[in-house]
């Protein structure tokens, strides 16, 4: 006991050197998302009113002021819809594949290996495909659906990983039970399994639904512009929220930069509510998994 | 495509199920509707392949110049393009993110894991993920609204006094929409996801191995020296593979940025830079029929490129998956 060593001052100056370094790192980290926040609020506020919310770009130059979003949040909202509708049952599907039927088969790690890979795809080139596939292939227009095509390649392997993850924190013996009574098993599934998970899937769904409400460039090669609101996604050019910014934020004037700064304040305010809303569920969630 | 399989296997699955069903209690219309669906997954991959590719060939063939060399990119009058510039200026851009997120995602790693208080970790961690919840067209508006102007000044110092290193070569107009502004940005999208994984590695360390090298005497430093980053070091090098798919495909905020020149050069300060994905959007409203299917030429080697680093860094993570079921 009397003869422990102090540490030498060479190695507790290092030591602290580094501790300094992986701080100042976590601050370099955090800068620029208070600079993004405290930009795109103090910026966006100036036209964040009610007219923004509820008129068109119709008929309104880049020069001119006023002009709203409202004809671009209808459109990601409705293009959002869509997406979800196509990957949520794709997706829940594959992860109940992956999970009750799999079994580690050579298919289910091929799968698992593709939606791992398919999350890396990027969103310009799903974008591309729906392009070459829809519109050029098969003659199709310009429309919301085709965005919501594009968006919900970009959704499907989140979706996946997310439900994926949650099926298997079900407990196996509640399946045991299930089937010991004889219930057969995809009634297990859907009586068992999926109410148990229920609100995990819920929470990665909306955090997917998150991820593709700010992408732009699918939407760029699918959905085309329009400054006219149009409520029909299945015919005719659409909007989009995060387009609307990109459209405004290319022209020069300052009136059309204003737009797109209170866009794209629209535009977190929906991605970080739709976050925010998640994170709930799974918070007020958690206590009860355990 | 997507919705033809989902109705066929629909109708098909209760019908042949019930008699299943009737034989085991194990099957049933989701045995056939899930692996359905997992084939599907399959399927929009391949087609994804195969309808990039059939697209693209009439252009390629219409295309006056050789696709993988040339550097202009004027598919609609002069008929010739060539992915060559674009190609290079991904690769430039996409490798200076990757040099300036990946020291700073394992400082964060590192922070969330190993140095903040137990408490704040979570709380801490969120607020990085926040990063990626940002949309890219916001970090665009970002880029050319504040970063562009904040980087002036220190990039005719760097072009001062380190004009003899190549990057930061250049005479004349210094600063403004430069590779610099695009690496920046690309690096600060990219962080969110080599700092989660890396975390997630780090956590992973056998707390056996952290606790035997701090009781033979070794500061916190040389105890993530010794333990954690050896263990680590495959994760954050998967991680960081991931990052670069993520900052090659990357389109809407490089668009804003880039001011779309078509031209190899190195000097990361002079107001130049394009990328394959940000040309796509820059370039997709004024194409004709030969320049949207060139545009679908050069997505399909974006394509390529991208699902060759992915499928690498995959490869890496299911290795060490299984070291680590071997190791329990």
């Amino acid at each position: 006991m009397t003869t422990i060593q102090h540490i030498s001052t060479g190695r507790r100056i290092k030591d602290r050197i580094v501790q300094g370094l992986v701080y100042l790192a976590f601050a370099l980290a955090v800068v620029p998302l208070v600079s993004v926040l405290w930009l795109v609020i103090s910026n966006g506020l100036a036209r964040f009113d009610l007219t923004f919310l509820t008129h068109s770009m119709r008929g309104i130059g880049a020069r001119d002021v006023g002009g709203g979003a409202y004809h671009a949040i209808i459109g990601t909202l409705e293009q959002v819809l869509l997406s979800s509708l196509i990957s949520v049952p794709i997706g829940l599907l594959t992860a109940i594949y992956l999970v009750e039927y799999g079994n580690g088969g050579r298919l289910s790690r091929a799968i698992s290996f593709f939606v791992d890979v398919m999350t890396g795809i990027p969103s310009v080139v799903a974008g591309l495909f729906v392009l070459a596939f829809w519109i050029l292939f098969l003659g199709m227009p310009y429309s919301g659906f085709a965005g919501a095509m594009a968006l919900s390649i970009l959704m499907m392997p989140t979706v996946v990983r997310s439900a994926e993850e949650m099926l298997r924190l079900v407990p196996d013996d509640l399946r045991e039970a299930s089937y010991a009574l004889g219930v057969a098993k995809w009634r297990t599934i859907l009586k068992v399994v999926l109410p148990t998970a229920f609100t995990g899937i819920v929470t990665g769904v909306m955090l997917a639904v998150a991820r593709v409400a700010g992408e732009t460039a699918p939407l760029l090669l699918t959905v085309f512009f329009t400054d006219s609101i149009n409520n029909d996604p299945f015919t005719g050019p659409q909007m989009g929220l995060p387009l609307y910014v990109f459209d405004q934020a290319a022209r020069p004037n300052d009136t059309a930069i204003d737009r797109a700064w209170t866009g794209a304040l629209t535009l977190i305010l929906i991605v970080m509510l739709l976050n925010l809303v998640a994170r709930l569920i799974a918070w007020w969630r958690s206590p009860a998994r355990r | 495509m997507t919705t033809e399989t989902e109705t066929e296997t629909r109708e098909g699955g209760p019908a042949t199920s019930r008699s299943a069903s009737r034989r085991s209690h194990g099957e049933g219309p989701f045995r056939y509707l899930s692996t359905g669906a997992g084939i599907v997954m399959l399927g929009i991959m391949a087609a994804i392949a195969v309808f990039l590719i059939s697209e693209a060939i009439p252009a390629l063939q219409a295309n006056k110049g050789n696709f993988l060399t040339e550097l202009t990119w004027d598919p609609n009058s002069s008929q010739v393009f060539g992915i060559g510039a674009l190609a290079f200026g991904t690769v430039l851009s996409s490798a200076l993110a990757l040099v300036i997120a990946t020291p700073i995602a394992v400082g964060v790693a590192l922070f969330i894991s190993h140095y903040a208080p137990r408490r704040l970790a979570g709380p801490l961690g969120y607020l990085i993920d926040l990063l990626a919840a940002v949309p890219s067209v916001i970090y665009g508006l970002w880029g050319v609204a504040f970063l562009v102007p904040l980087l002036r000044e220190p990039s005719q110092w760097l072009n001062d006094h380190l004009g003899w290193f190549p990057l930061f070569a250049g005479e004349g107009a210094i600063g403004g929409k430069t590779m610099l502004a695009g690496g920046i940005v690309l690096a600060i999208m990219i962080l969110p996801i080599i700092a989660a994984i890396s975390r997630e590695v780090f956590l992973q360390v056998p707390k056996m191995n952290e606790e035997a090298a701090l009781a033979l005497g070794a500061t916190r430093w040389e105890m993530i020296r010794m333990a954690v980053l050896p263990f680590g070091r495959p994760g954050v090098v998967s991680a960081a593979m991931l990052g670069l798919g993520r900052a090659m495909g990357e389109t809407i905020a490089v668009a804003l940025i880039f001011p779309a020149t078509f031209g190899i050069s190195l000097q990361i300060l002079t107001p130049q830079g394009n990328s394959i994905a940000a040309n796509i959007a820059n370039g997709f409203g004024e194409a004709g029929d030969i320049g949207r299917g060139a545009l679908i030429a050069s997505g399909l080697v974006l394509f390529i490129i991208t699902l060759l680093v992915n499928i690498a860094a995959r490869m890496i993570i299911n290795r060490r998956k299984e070291l680590m079921k071997a190791d329990t």
